[in-house]
């Protein structure tokens, strides 16, 4: 079993009036085979929480410890994170132009397991996946994300995440733009792929929609850079009746309720 | 030299009214005789971006032209033969249209490549070109495709000399050709080369550019439609590094009717004083109803330190047209797809070279000769180890 362990993390970004904190103190453990929902108004770090773990250069980690299995994460540049088992699934993909997906998995796939996988398995394993998708074969040949349609974008994410097994994969509002069929086929692709390497999952999101076909086994609500309050699925039952507005008007909840 | 005699030349009449553009690209000399064009100073339109102190021996007539090592591999049917020059110009192949070329034509004899009608050529005609030391070479190459044939062909270019081009390629009617002239100079080399390309009428042509050595290298390479129909794809590939300077020009000249043209070059620059040009122009007469053209030029600055000028220039003369357009795009090294990459496991180093590789892909994937795009990459992925080193 693994363990991804988030302590007092404070994150900033530089802006032109110098930097700003977006995070302000964030602790989190999360072990394989979880699910853990965050969720939380526009604004308030849920993205900056996945980016910082993914090890992105906009985003400065003043003090805290991000640590994997005991290994510190925050000393690994992005390439070894993803190694070590960390996985991002992107809200807004990347186009690669002139790079295919077949080229591109396989790269992937290469450096993540140290070797090249064998090839007939390889293809067999890719083409299962996307067909579990609704993917079209024709979709390993066209270049990463490049005239992609919202849906796409997100299906090619789900895909990566099942043919790399990380150990942990956080999924910045893989269920933004989706229609419900999207959605679904999204849902089950995760599903699919944490009950076949037991993968934790940090599922990011604003909406309580994804819920319904993923089921968390916690909740954590984000208010300014902090958790202001968690529980299990029952609080996204709660948020989904009455919004997130008694966290807006309620001053500073998040001092007492995360404790 | 004083400073009286310096700003002397600067004031003088002459040099006042070469700075002066052209009215129209229609209007700039063409001609067979060297003595029609002053030797550049570097402030004419299209000479202001090319070093010219550096290719005085390029610009003389004078002496003794050497030659390269030649290796010509024609397939069935091709033939290869050395007419006169006479002969040549009375054939009616476009004029050289700067000093340069004018010099290239210069010699007795020119090399004419013949493609027979209605041959469709399973392999490409290859024509290797390998320079032993730095003398100056004149050549004027004709290569003539006959109506309804196929065929690709292939120049290379490699070793070092001094060297000034003539290529003319004139293609018969619906004819389909590819031509690739590929420019692997070692890094002393000079190469100034005008290629011209006459498209038969419903012809497709591409022509392919793809320079990745030589200390200067300035080709022009322009397109004209001997009758309506026609379709012309000019296509490039240039990587740039410390010392290099690589110059593209194309000048697409539509005075045939419902003819098209599309241009599409890609660069790469990386090191201090890697300079890179690429001027494109289109020239849409009046005749030339229904013409359709597109140009694309797109540069990827890898360090700081490199310069990359990309002009493109649209002269259109009739409004009866179905479109006309053109880009230019010079940037930076994208961090957000390098970021995406690395997220997925993959060093920074093989993430640089996939999203660099990626860039040339779609260019070098048309190609069409395996041999030729899978040398291209090799030579990028050099490049960039050596941009790493």
């Amino acid at each position: 079993m693994a363990t991804l362990e988030i302590t007092d993390l404070h994150v900033s970004v530089s802006t032109e009036d110098g930097p700003k904190e977006i995070l302000k103190g964030v602790t989190l453990t999360i072990n394989s085979g979880e699910t853990h929902a965050i969720m939380g108004p526009n604004g308030s770090g849920k993205s900056t929480l996945a980016y910082s773990i993914a090890g992105h250069p906009k985003y400065t980690v003043t003090s805290g410890t991000v640590t994997l299995d005991g290994e510190d994460v925050l000393a690994m540049s992005v390439d070894e994170r993803a190694r070590a088992g960390l996985f991002l699934a992107m809200q807004y993909p990347v186009e690669v132009p002139g790079v295919t997906v077949s080229n591109f998995l396989r790269t992937a796939k290469t450096a993540i397991d140290g070797e090249a996988p064998k090839l007939r398995h390889w293809v067999k394993d890719v083409r299962n996946a996307m067909d579990e998708l609704r993917m079209d074969p024709a979709f390993a040949e066209r270049n990463v994300n490049e005239g992609f349609s919202g849906g796409e974008k997100k299906r090619h994410e789900i895909l990566q995440m099942e043919l790399l097994k990380p150990k942990f994969a956080i999924l910045d509002e893989t269920d933004s733009g989706l229609d419900v069929d999207a959605l679904r086929v999204v849902s089950e692709g995760v599903n699919r792929a944490k009950a076949g390497t037991d993968a934790g999952v940090l599922l990011i999101t604003h909406y309580t929609r994804i819920l319904r076909y993923i089921t968390p086994d916690q909740v954590h609500v984000f208010v300014d850079g902090r958790i202001a309050e968690q529980g299990g699925a029952e609080l996204a039952d709660r948020l989904e009746a009455e919004g997130y507005d008694r966290f807006l008007t309620t001053g500073e909840p998040a001092t007492t309720a995360g404790a | 030299m004083s400073l009286l005699a310096d700003s002397g030349p600067k004031a003088h009449t002459h040099s006042a009214d070469t700075l002066v553009p052209d009215q129209s690209r229609a209007e700039r000399i063409r001609s067979w005789q060297v003595s029609d064009f002053e030797v550049p100073t570097g402030r004419e339109e299209d000479w202001r971006f090319t070093p010219v102190g550096e290719l005085t021996d390029l610009f003389s007539d004078a002496g003794d032209s050497s030659s390269l090592a030649v290796t010509h591999e024609l397939p069935e049917g091709v033939t290869r033969s050395t007419v006169s020059a006479d002969e040549v110009r009375a054939a009616g192949v476009p004029l050289p249209s700067d000093r340069a070329a004018a010099v290239a034509a210069s010699g007795d004899s020119v090399v004419v490549i013949d493609v027979p009608a209605e041959a469709e050529l399973t392999e490409p005609v290859r024509i290797r070109l390998d320079g032993a030391t730095r003398e100056t070479v004149r050549s004027h190459h004709v290569v003539r495709v006959g109506a309804f044939a196929k065929a690709t062909v292939v120049v290379e270019h490699s070793g070092t000399t001094d060297y000034t081009e003539l290529l003319s390629v004139i293609s018969g009617d619906s004819s389909q050709l590819t031509i690739v002239s590929l420019q692997d100079w070692a890094d002393d080399a000079h190469h100034l080369g005008q290629h011209d390309v006459v498209v038969g009428r419903d012809a497709s042509v591409r022509h392919i550019a793809i320079t990745i050595g030589g200390g200067i290298v300035r080709l022009n390479t322009n397109a004209t439609y001997a009758g309506p129909g026609g379709s012309f794809e000019g296509l490039g590939v240039y990587f740039a590094d410390a010392g290099q300077h690589l110059e593209h020009r194309l000048f697409v000249d539509h005075e045939a009717p419902h003819c098209t043209s599309n241009v599409e070059y890609k660069g790469a620059l990386q090191g201090e004083t890697a300079h890179t040009v690429w001027v494109g122009d289109v020239l849409i007469r009046a005749a030339a109803e229904g013409t359709e053209t597109y140009e694309l030029n797109r540069n990827l600055v890898l360090t700081d330190g490199a310069r990359a000028d990309s002009v493109p220039n649209l002269e259109i003369e009739t409004g009866e047209i179905i479109g006309a357009g053109h880009a230019s795009t010079t940037g930076r090294f994208d961090d957000q797809q390098l970021f995406y990459l690395q997220s997925r496991g993959v060093p920074e180093d093989e993430a640089r070279r996939l999203v660099v590789r990626g860039f040339f892909n779609s260019i070098v994937q048309r190609v069409g000769d395996p041999e030729i795009s899978e040398r291209i990459m090799a030579a990028i992925d050099v490049e960039l180890e050596g941009g790493a080193a």
